[in-house]
């Protein structure tokens, strides 16, 4: 299958992306790593006239670390993400994610940006973002914006970016003393969409009470799932088995799973019980240091 | 729709052509450009049958644009062999008989040369993880893997054990 005419542009920074998106963003799409845009046009599931390609902006792939944040560029890889040595020791939750999505060569193509902005809830990123407290980037005619992961999140393949921005960088609060963080992922076969997902990221204090968490559901709703009250429930507890069990439950009632190719509504609310389990237990071993 | 002049070094010969947007990289290197060892299987990224070496990089062309490839270099399985002597990794698929109907080699081919690149001996799970997302559906996956192995070992100058 081929995908239908379009024209195809590739600026060589953003304000030339910009300027172009100004005139024709109702009617282009923007071209990161394609490989959930190009499926789908070459499903005749979209058509854009346009194609904005961003590969060849200079300055997009990057991970590094400042005082407050985590920077991840829009086109960063998800293969360097999961090679980054930083994100490996600091960032587990994403070090988890990166090395499960599809397979190692869709990951050499793949972008962290990409993913966010298709906005599918059965793409694990989203959750990540959700749980991690992400913010992105966008840029503009005006300038840059800054939205939150619960506002950038609208629907299923929509998100808080207008037709004329870009998304241009993500930013992950730092990880500090205390915070572990973990993604557990349920699929069926190697490589494919998750059942389920789960997310997590939380921070201990000195005492080992759990001062602040982040949760994040993948594939069991229109959009992805932050479920606040199993997060509420967290918030200071000392994170006893009986403490995360209850929490668990209260993200599997705050799951809205449909019954599909990949399992029965009633499988995935089970699930995502079990996984949010296991993804808490593994968070809290990771923020005392025991793995 | 829009034409697009591009020059793509393959297998290390420059080529220069004017493509469609729309055209797709798997097309150009098989119907351009005539070399037909990168298939085309399942054509949603799924099967890895057409996998190529895009800058360094193992990628499935049926889900990259020819014009993407515009100024880069690619490795097609045809240019594994040099001077009519196969690369080693093809020496192992033919030693340890790891094809079958031979439809997935091409990209097996592909992404075991990519691993090796990168990791010169792999441990037998991260072969299995690096062809996770090139499917063989005559199943032959264990003497694929052994292979690579043997593969690896030749080219560290170790002992191969039969």
């Amino acid at each position: 299958m081929i995908p239908a005419s379009f024209d195809y542009v590739a600026p060589r920074n953003l304000d030339e992306g910009i300027r172009f998106l100004e005139e024709h963003g109702d009617d282009a799409k923007v071209l990161a790593g394609g490989h959930s845009l190009i499926p789908l046009m070459r499903l005749r599931l979209a058509t854009p006239k346009y194609l904005l390609d961003i590969n060849r902006i200079p300055g997009l792939e990057y991970i590094r670390e400042s005082d407050h944040h985590l920077h991840i560029g829009a086109l960063t890889r998800y293969a360097d993400v999961e090679d980054s040595l930083l994100i490996q020791s600091r960032y587990s939750a994403l070090s988890d994610v990166a090395g499960h999505i599809a397979d190692p060569l869709v990951r050499n193509m793949g972008t962290v940006g990409g993913n966010i902005c298709h906005s599918d809830p059965a793409n694990d990123l989203p959750a990540t973002m959700l749980a991690l407290k992400a913010t992105m980037v966008a840029v503009g005619p005006g300038g840059e914006r800054v939205i939150s992961a619960e506002e950038f999140f609208v629907d299923t393949f929509e998100t808080a970016l207008k037709p004329t921005e870009i998304l241009r960088e993500v930013h992950i609060p730092r990880t500090r003393v205390g915070t572990g963080s973990a993604y557990m992922k349920l699929e069926s076969r190697a490589g494919d969409l998750a059942v389920v997902g789960v997310a997590v990221r939380l921070t201990l204090d000195a005492q080992g009470t759990c001062e602040s968490v982040g949760l994040g559901l993948t594939a069991v709703g229109p959009k992805v799932i932050q479920p606040k009250a199993a997060e509420a429930a967290l918030i200071g507890k000392k994170l006893s088995d009986d403490e995360i069990r209850q929490s668990a439950s209260l993200a599997a009632q705050e799951a809205q799973p449909t019954s599909d190719l990949r399992g029965t509504a009633e499988y995935k609310r089970e699930m995502v019980r079990t996984l949010a389990a296991r993804a808490l237990r593994r968070a809290v071993e990771r923020a005392r240091g025991e793995t | 729709m829009s034409r697009h002049h591009i020059s793509v070094t393959v297998n290390e010969n420059k080529h220069e052509a004017d493509v469609d947007s729309r055209m797709l990289l798997v097309h150009f290197i098989r119907e351009t450009l005539g070399l037909t060892g990168a298939h085309i299987g399942c054509d949603t990224s799924d099967c890895g049958a057409c996998t190529v070496i895009l800058d360094g990089k193992a990628v499935k062309s049926c889900t990259v644009l020819a014009v993407q490839a515009d100024g880069k270099a690619l490795l097609t399985v045809e240019g594994l062999a040099k001077d009519g002597r196969l690369h080693p990794v093809q020496e192992g698929f033919l030693e340890k008989h790891s094809i079958q109907c031979g439809f997935c080699t091409p990209g097996m081919l592909m992404a075991s040369y990519w691993l090796l690149q990168r990791k010169p001996n792999p441990t037998e799970e991260e072969i299995r993880e690096v062809i996770s997302g090139n499917l063989c559906r005559c199943t032959g996956y264990v003497k694929i893997v052994e292979a690579v192995q043997y593969t690896a070992q030749k080219m560290s100058g170790m002992d191969i054990q039969s």
